[in-house]
């Protein structure tokens, strides 16, 4: 077990690695230059000898090895740099705008989760062919919205037309809940798929028939026999739905106006201010790679059928996908 | 939606994916044969299905759009009447008109050319690279294939969004740009199908044969293991010509894509929004048709890798 957590653990780090140094190169190629964006021209009237000199101050004139070297000992310090634009070090703009990124976020996955347990649980419970179908389809429509034009249009019918939600102003919760709606529709509808799938899959196994001819009744059997074997599956999707968290609150943000990550994202690509960028890349995949690290060493906690061969990462990760016979029968 | 998570579900869908989330494939298909009593196999008649005939035709009509905008609107998409400046859908413009007057319906049929390119283009980046990289690492095993395997978890560790942001920081704004951008972060998808398929098809039999039979190893990967990878392949394409359509879309509505007077679908909704108040139909129809163009290629995609299953049940 020790051995397979190492192994693990160094494989995320790996990645990780592999990621800065990939962005740190891609952004280090830029044929811009975010100091000259921000000093050259304007009121200030500085001369190529000043700007020089303020370049040199950002070390943008070191090669480029010395540059990576210094930036992975920063990041390992804790310095993910200065942001050109905004003046002040990364650390101190992400912490400024994370909470709010934090607080939707949240929400979002909050109200993506209990979307897509109520389609997967009425569409496994309903008498109804009609509705079943039309609940299975509805993740793959969710799919094909446009996140930014979701949160137009909600904005459109609820704002404008029912004026059931103040366009500007308006309570906090008011003003959280369109944007938490708008992230959460593209979010539930992975989810809702795996869950729906998981559940058609565990309900044929044998122990549910058995469990069936000893008379219990379909919303016993869902509860207590097919939805705690369902679930783990949905672990799996964690780091990935992580991600489109992430990438949904940047549009979201930018569609409703709100500070928060997206905002200085959206900022740093219009400023070629490649620190902050990188930042949140940086962000986003440790995310991802822990989120992912967590639910692997939790698979077989969670679920006792499951086995850890050492160094076997995809046995391990398909023994859990798969949804084995019942042990909970 | 970005590439992440649809990419994900395009692979579940398409057919292998070897890693988190999803029954191993030969499991998934012994136990979709047993539900349907084997039906799937033999005399395979098309069977009439209206959501699958409406996708085809909808793709249909959108290529026309992108190839003869001509035959379907005679105003123009870039200039228009000032006189008639954001009139609501009527007669004479169907979908109403914009601040400038222009017919909202030309903007959007001949903006078609435009998304579409993008996602061919898009698209045609991620099915080569990944494509390439997916041969290489199946065929080739141990530490090449480690390192691939490797270089993709990083690029799946990166929300689509940010890669591509990151692309175009680098590249510059434009359409060519982002639909490279988009294009990257595809990569993923295609190299991790491709690669369980080479990896499946390789230990077949036939593929043993044509080895046993002095086949050079180039050959018989050209010959016999590549072909046979492709039809998983096909369905991950039709299902990434949608999210292309829905990355590029949003690229464009951020400013990223094509500068202003070009009628990109995403660039519409975004000058639409200032009109939000009193026009809806600015915002409304580009949006409903890029919702119909994703819907309709997905649905393609669905069809062609469970022919492509079947197929291979049989």
């Amino acid at each position: 077990m020790a051995r397979y957590l190492w192994g693990r653990i160094a494989q995320a780090v790996l990645v990780l690695w592999i990621a800065f140094t990939v962005t740190f190169v891609l952004l280090q190629a830029l044929p811009g230059d975010a100091v000259l964006i921000k000093f050259q021209g304007g009121d200030l009237n500085l001369t190529p000898a000043q700007l020089e000199e303020i370049r040199l101050s950002y070390g943008a004139d070191e090669s480029l090895l010395v540059q990576y070297l210094h930036a992975i000992g920063n990041v390992l310090t804790g310095d993910l740099g200065y942001s050109v634009q905004a003046g002040v070090p990364v650390t101190t703009l992400l912490a400024a705008n994370l909470p709010s990124t934090l607080v939707l976020a949240s929400l979002g996955f909050a109200v993506a989760v209990v979307l897509a347990v109520g389609i997967a649980l009425v569409s496994s419970l309903t008498p109804f062919a009609w509705l079943r179908n039309v609940l299975h389809s509805v993740p793959s429509l969710f799919i094909s919205i446009p996140t930014f034009w979701l949160g137009i249009t909600l904005i459109q019918i609820f704002s404008f037309r029912l004026k059931l939600v103040p366009v500007i102003g308006g309570s906090t919760l008011e003003s959280l809940l369109l944007p938490v709606l708008t992230l959460a529709v593209p979010i539930s509808a992975p989810l809702a798929q795996v869950l729906v799938r998981s559940i058609d899959e565990v309900s044929v196994q044998p122990f549910v028939s058995v469990v069936r001819a000893k008379g219990a009744s379909p919303s016993w059997v869902l509860w207590r026999h097919v939805a705690r074997n369902a679930t783990l599956p949905a672990l799996t999707i964690a780091g990935v739905l992580l991600g489109e968290l992430i990438a949904g609150a940047v549009v979201t943000e930018t569609v409703f106006g709100r500070t928060g990550i997206g905002r200085i994202t959206q900022d740093a690509v219009n400023n070629q201010d490649v620190a902050v960028l990188q930042a949140v890349v940086l962000l986003s995949a440790l995310g991802y790679v822990v989120v992912n690290l967590i639910v692997d060493l939790l698979y077989p906690v969670l679920d006792p059928r499951i086995t850890v061969r050492s160094g076997d990462r995809r046995a391990n990760r398909r023994a859990g996908a798969r949804v084995a016979t019942g042990a909970s029968a | 939606m970005s590439a992440g998570v649809k990419s994900v579900l395009a692979e579940e869908r398409a057919g292998d994916r070897p890693g988190p989330g999803v029954t191993p494939p030969g499991e998934e298909r012994g136990a979709k044969r047993g539900r349907r009593g084997g039906r799937s196999g033999r005399g395979r008649r098309l069977p009439f299905r209206p959501t699958l005939l409406l996708a085809w035709a909808v793709l249909a009509v959108v290529l026309l759009w992108a190839l003869v905008p001509g035959l379907f609107t005679d105003y123009s998409a870039v200039s228009g009447t000032p006189r008639d400046r954001l009139l609501p859908p009527g007669g004479a413009h169907w979908l109403g008109t914009d601040e400038l007057g222009r017919d909202l319906y030309a903007r959007i049929v001949h903006g078609a050319a435009h998304s579409l390119s993008a996602a061919v283009v898009a698209v045609a980046v991620g099915f080569v690279a990944g494509t390439v990289l997916g041969l290489i690492a199946g065929s080739a095993g141990g530490i090449v294939d480690a390192i691939i395997g490797r270089l993709v978890d990083v690029l799946l560790s990166i929300p689509g969004l940010l890669l591509q942001l990151s692309v175009i920081i680098l590249l510059g704004f434009g359409t060519v740009n982002a639909a490279i951008a988009v294009g990257l972060t595809s990569i993923a998808s295609f190299t991790r199908l491709t690669r369980s398929e080479v990896v499946r098809v390789r230990r077949s039999d036939y593929v043993e044969a044509a080895f046993g039979s002095g086949g050079r190893y180039a050959s018989v990967l050209v010959r016999h293991v590549l072909p046979n990878s492709l039809g998983p392949v096909l369905s991950l394409i039709a299902l990434q010509v949608g999210t292309a359509i829905i990355a590029i879309s949003t690229l464009g509505f951020l400013g990223y894509g094509a500068p202003p007077p070009t009628p990109e679908w995403g660039l519409l909704i975004a000058e639409g929004r200032n009109y939000i108040a009193t026009s809806w139909w600015l915002t409304t129809f580009p949006g409903l048709v890029v919702v119909l163009v994703v819907l309709a290629a997905n649905r393609v995609g669905q069809s062609i890798g469970r022919g492509a299953q079947a197929g291979r049940i049989r």
